[in-house]
């Protein structure tokens, strides 16, 4: 963690930051609804029938934008990284097993993870939310259990690479129990990858977390991400685009920091491996 | 010919893997699929007499054993909704599929090769850096979202910015409605199909010209790239020679991976726009519960996926003397 970009850090604590303290701070929350037709849909950077100031403007139901997109943050950012660190830790636990053990369960560790790459992951996610049904749960176990495989590739190669190595050897005639060695002196080997492809997956598990939910098969309305208030916003494209277009921006701008720090890490890991 | 021998086999082996997987997802899923299918208003009787028709009385050894037989025979069943065979709905479903995935593939490796060409050899370092930015935004959108923008700016975007009208673009199906099916025109068709097309080729032009900057800097920065500068060779002969022909090995590697994408990278466009193409279909079907056609699909994807594979790794062993020796 060197030489990552400062700008996108910063931008992804920012909306961490804006994610816990808006809604918090916020005189109503996002669900209220109050006097409908006096404060619906009105255009970012006006005032509603009320007088009250809205930056982002208000949806349908006249709730405001700014405090419901910072309430969504909160799912979809949770989603992305939970999301992601549970594929990561699948990666790394099953990379270590396949690279450490080899033989029978190597094989089968990498076919398995093979053959779930040849089905599109969308397509993968579709079915297995439509049948376990929507759901927080179920969005972020999917997404765990459909991820982990470009983390595993990583790990078990570089297991590999420091399996045969003196040094573990080593550790090995000095009677240090084996899940010490690969803890203290395999794994951390593997470590710096796994990182990368996991930070590189935060954007990706946020991205198929808001297609989930667009389709009405991920987080369900009430409770809003941006993925649902998309869909929502979808009926009122022609009258109130904003209401489908921000949470979107917000989208982008997360998926750009997550891939420039992810990118940042991984030159950063190429300058230090020896080739 | 010994290692293409092996690499079928590796996909028919993958291919296996798949429609087990697929198969244990559907009965590991809570509920019996039984349930799903018999109309919960049927009596006892019928009930256990459709049970028997579906096949869902059998033990799960021996149904696994009989969808495996099935799909050996190319047959994928019936769908439950349309009372068509699976085969069929999906016959009908992919050349809209095909169509929206071939134009704009193309249109993806077309625009995305020369933009990355124009960035890594021609451009000022800080173009170079604005068109990366834009390019990293563009391909960082879901496609949903993307096509909803693209959609209000070429209806109530082009009224807001005083545009010309003829730049107003049908936003949704494949073409008017209200006109004369006999009498629709290739115009009217185009129209329909640009900002889909759009919408799908934007993020692929995007992350291939990403990719194409890549590959063509690291071939650039090549020694012999440096050695053949100082023979005295001319800008544009080395750039052919012996920038062009190693990084472009790599993109025709993606163009194989991405190949799959052209069926299933559709489902967003396809369902935002109305086209009623693969992805639409396998909506339709997880909405309505017709799991055969599910199912039916999943292998569809996955068998793409695999042949696009093996092809890739074929294409690479031709292009690239080094690996056919490892």
């Amino acid at each position: 963690m060197r030489r990552t970009s400062p700008w996108a850090t910063g931008v992804l604590m920012a909306m961490t930051l804006a994610a816990l303290l808006v809604p918090a701070l916020a005189s109503d929350g996002a669900r209220d609804i109050g006097d409908v037709l006096a404060s619906r849909l009105v255009p970012p950077f006006s005032r509603d029938g009320r007088g009250v100031w809205h930056l982002l403007g208000t949806d349908a139901f006249g709730r405001d934008l700014l405090v419901r997109v910072w309430t969504g943050a909160r799912i979809s950012l949770g989603v992305g990284v939970t999301g992601s660190a549970l594929s990561g830790v699948l990666g790394i636990v099953l990379g270590a097993i396949a690279g450490w053990r080899g033989g029978l369960a190597d094989r089968a560790i990498v076919a398995l993870g093979d053959a779930l790459l040849a089905i599109p992951r969308l397509v993968l996610l579709l079915v297995i939310a439509s049948l376990w049904g929507p759901g927080l749960g179920v969005v972020i176990t999917v997404l765990g259990l459909t991820g982990w495989m470009s983390v595993m590739r990583l790990v078990r190669a570089d297991v590999q690479g420091v399996r045969g190595l003196a040094y573990v050897e080593g550790a090995h005639a000095l009677g240090v129990p084996t899940w010490r060695v690969l803890r203290r002196h395999v794994l951390p080997n593997a470590m710096s990858g796994a990182l990368v492809a996991i930070t590189l997956g935060v954007g990706n598990a946020i991205v198929l977390e808001s297609g989930l939910s667009f389709l009405g098969l991920g987080i369900q309305p009430p409770a809003s991400s941006w993925g649902n208030m998309i869909a929502g916003g979808r009926e009122w494209l022609l009258v109130a685009p904003w209401i489908a277009l921000v949470p979107g921006v917000l989208l982008v701008i997360t998926v750009v920091a997550c891939t420039v720090v992810g990118e940042a890490l991984g030159d950063d890991r190429a300058k230090d491996t020896p080739r | 010919m010994h290692r293409l021998l092996s690499r079928v086999l590796d996909a028919l082996l993958l291919l296996w893997l798949v429609t087990t997987i697929t198969f244990a997802l559907i009965h590991l899923a809570p509920g019996d699929p039984a349930t799903l299918l018999i109309s919960p208003t049927a009596s006892a009787d019928e009930a256990a007499r459709q049970r028997t028709a579906l096949g869902l009385d059998a033990p799960l050894p021996m149904q696994y054993a009989r969808w495996i037989g099935d799909v050996l025979r190319g047959e994928l069943g019936v769908s439950l909704v349309r009372a068509e065979p699976v085969t069929r709905v999906i016959a009908e479903a992919l050349p809209v599929s095909l169509f929206l995935g071939g134009v704009s593939l193309l249109a993806s490796f077309v625009i995305g090769t020369l933009l990355g060409m124009l960035q890594a050899l021609r451009v000022s370092r800080r173009a170079d850096r604005a068109i990366t930015a834009i390019t990293t935004a563009i391909y960082a959108a879901p496609s949903f979202w993307l096509a909803l923008a693209m959609v209000t700016l070429f209806t109530s975007g082009v009224v807001w910015l005083g545009l010309p009208a003829s730049m107003r673009l049908p936003a949704f199906g494949m073409q008017d409605p209200a006109a004369d099916p006999s009498a629709i025109g290739w115009v009217d068709r185009w129209r329909h199909a640009v900002l889909p097309l759009l919408v799908l080729s934007l993020p692929g032009a995007a992350g291939v010209s990403r990719f194409a900057r890549r590959s063509l800097r690291d071939a650039a920065n090549a020694p012999h790239v440096q050695a053949a500068y100082a023979r005295g060779l001319t800008r544009g002969a080395v750039e052919r020679a012996h920038v062009l022909r190693n990084a472009l090995t790599p993109l025709v590697v993606l163009f194989g991976l991405t190949l799959p994408g052209v069926i299933a990278g559709s489902v967003f466009v396809e369902q935002v726009f109305a086209w009623p193409g693969l992805g639409r279909t396998m909506l339709s079907a997880i909405a309505a519960r017709d799991y055969p056609v599910v199912l039916g699909l999943t292998l569809v994807y996955a068998g793409a996926v695999v042949t696009a594979n093996a092809l890739a790794d074929v294409i690479l062993l031709r292009l690239d003397p080094r690996r056919r020796t490892s």
